[in-house]
């Protein structure tokens, strides 16, 4: 298959690999996918309480590299953005900006379950419901 | 200079040596003959090169020429094989005998003649890849008419009991087939010793040109005849109609010739190479062997990287031609069949590569290929969240996955 040049891209510089203390009370944590699937990622944000913005974000992936790719540029339009404005964050953007091919349409329906999944974690964390959305996305 | 990519994936087919296609070109051009035109010079020049070439096959595997039945090549081999044997023993039973590990030609066969009201036993391997000769010899029934049972294994290299399967089929008055794709030319394959009645196998996995293979049909002791699967003018003693691929067939034989007096020395040079790209690479952490490490092919190693996904790798090695346990064929991946066979869970077989080495390969490709792949590996599992989970303990099953 070939991939896109910003895929290869992400895949060779990947942006924000790492781990962030998923201790701390202001960091969200997202585990999404399943082994066996051959996609498993966990996406983490770091989060600043009093305006409710993401300042870091943090990645790991086991897939294949759209799957890497996707979750490389989420933790790039996540850091800066308010928790509401990354909960907006649409795969199809993710599909576009890395001109996806159909096939890796799921790599970047992943990416945006990890994104809902770390602030829904975030929430709870702070004493808030979690997102229905995060919950029953699967 | 090292070209890239390196190719390693002399399973899928080799490059074509320059001696055989040498040998091959006045067939193409100039001797042109149809080796079945009796009344004219051309047609007894294209005749005498089939029957040298048929010389040169029958030296490498210890047949008789007239044994040698040329076809397209090792997927047409299998059919004519099985469903020839099937129509023609008929009468006897409608009983087969294979594993659960052979090459789709065999198996997709297999499954064809359930359709036509045969019965398939699909023995099963251990974690070796290798079958169990009591169950062999437990599924054997008065009605069994083949065992077909692969040689050397395309995917893991692992090598049958053949003579031992040959047996007990013999005991119990069955015939004997094998798949010899990937073993014919590579290691010593004997028809009379290794008690084989049919045998499929095929030039461009031995360095010959793509398009043109055999079937090896016993003629004595038992005289084992297949029903044609292809009508027409009579060719190959009536099993296999249609014109002569005479330049294939010609470089099937060149082949089979620079096999069989250049095998000892590739072996020796291809075993110890193959041997030190293991070594090297089973230096990382949770990384395996797949299949028996002692009844193998000498040139082939399929070894999984745990806690790295197979495309993600695949992409990570792009200097390589290699083959990985994982097909990804669309939005769902499909681990190799063969290795789950031998028992590796899902995720093993998607991290696996496959290596095929050939008499072209050297050692700086290989050093390259190490270093290449250590640094994919290396690279993806820093990225891997599974790697840190399993470097912190955590037990990957005890985590409650969102399956999609």
């Amino acid at each position: 298959m070939a991939y896109s040049d910003k895929v290869i891209d992400h895949y060779s510089n990947p942006r924000n690999v790492g781990t962030l203390d998923k201790s701390k009370k202001n960091v969200g944590t997202g585990l999404v996918g399943a082994p066996e699937c051959g996609d498993v990622m966990r996406l983490q944000i770091e989060v600043d309480e009093s305006t409710n913005t993401i300042t870091d974000a943090k990645f790991k992936t086991f897939g294949c590299g759209s799957a890497i790719a996707s979750s490389s540029l989420a933790t790039e339009w996540l850091k800066g953005k308010t928790i509401d404005e990354a909960l907006s964050i649409d795969n199809m953007e993710i599909v576009e900006e890395l001109a996806l091919p159909p096939v890796k349409i799921h790599c970047s329906v992943l990416a945006e379950d990890a994104i809902k999944s770390a602030i829904s974690d975030y929430r709870v964390k702070n004493g808030l419901p979690a997102l229905e959305e995060a919950k029953s996305h699967h | 200079m090292l070209k890239l990519p390196i190719y390693l994936d002399n399973n899928a087919t080799t490059p074509l040596d320059p001696r055989v296609l040498e040998a091959m070109m006045p067939y193409l051009t100039e001797v042109f003959g149809n080796a079945a035109s009796r009344n004219h010079p051309f047609g007894w020049a294209a005749e005498e090169a089939v029957d040298y070439a048929r010389e040169q096959i029958a030296q490498l595997i210890n047949c008789d020429p007239k044994e040698i039945i040329f076809t397209s090549g090792a997927t047409e081999s299998d059919n004519l094989g099985i469903k020839g044997v099937f129509e023609m023993y008929s009468q006897k039973g409608n009983h087969i005998i294979t594993a659960t590990t052979e090459h789709k030609a065999v198996l997709d066969t297999c499954k064809h003649i359930e359709k036509l009201g045969g019965r398939v036993t699909y023995l099963p391997v251990d974690g070796e890849g290798l079958i169990n000769l009591a169950d062999l010899e437990a599924a054997m029934t008065p009605e069994t008419i083949l065992v077909t049972i692969m040689y050397g294994n395309n995917e893991t290299g692992v090598l049958q009991p053949v003579r031992e399967i040959a047996a007990i089929a013999h005991k119990y008055g069955a015939l004997f087939m094998t798949d010899g794709t990937q073993a014919v030319g590579k290691i010593p394959v004997d028809v009379i010793a290794d008690g084989i009645d049919l045998m499929a196998f095929t030039a461009h996995k031995m360095y010959g040109p793509k398009g043109i293979g055999a079937l090896y049909v016993r003629r004595k002791s038992p005289r084992v005849k297949v029903t044609a699967q292809m009508d027409g003018g009579g060719h190959e003693r009536g099993m296999r109609s249609g014109t002569l691929n005479v330049p294939g067939i010609v470089g099937l034989g060149k082949a089979c010739e620079l096999c069989r007096l250049e095998m000892a020395a590739d072996t020796a040079r291809l075993s110890v190479m193959r041997d030190r790209l293991e070594a090297a690479l089973l230096e990382l952490e949770e990384s395996y062997v797949n299949g028996s490490r002692e009844h193998r092919l000498p040139h082939v190693a399929n070894i999984s990287f745990k806690y790295v996904e197979g495309e993600g790798l695949m992409m990570g090695v792009k200097d390589l031609a290699v083959s990985s346990g994982s097909a990804c064929t669309s939005a769902s991946l499909e681990p190799s069949y063969v290795l789950k066979a031998l028992g590796l869970s899902d995720d093993l077989a998607h991290s696996s590569l496959r290596f095929g080495l050939s008499r072209f390969t050297t050692d700086e490709q290989i050093d390259y290929a190490i270093n290449h792949v250590k640094e994919a590996v290396t690279k993806l599992r820093e990225m891997s969240p599974l790697w840190e989970m399993f470097k912190e303990g955590i037990d990957l099953n005890s985590i409650e996955w969102a399956e999609h």
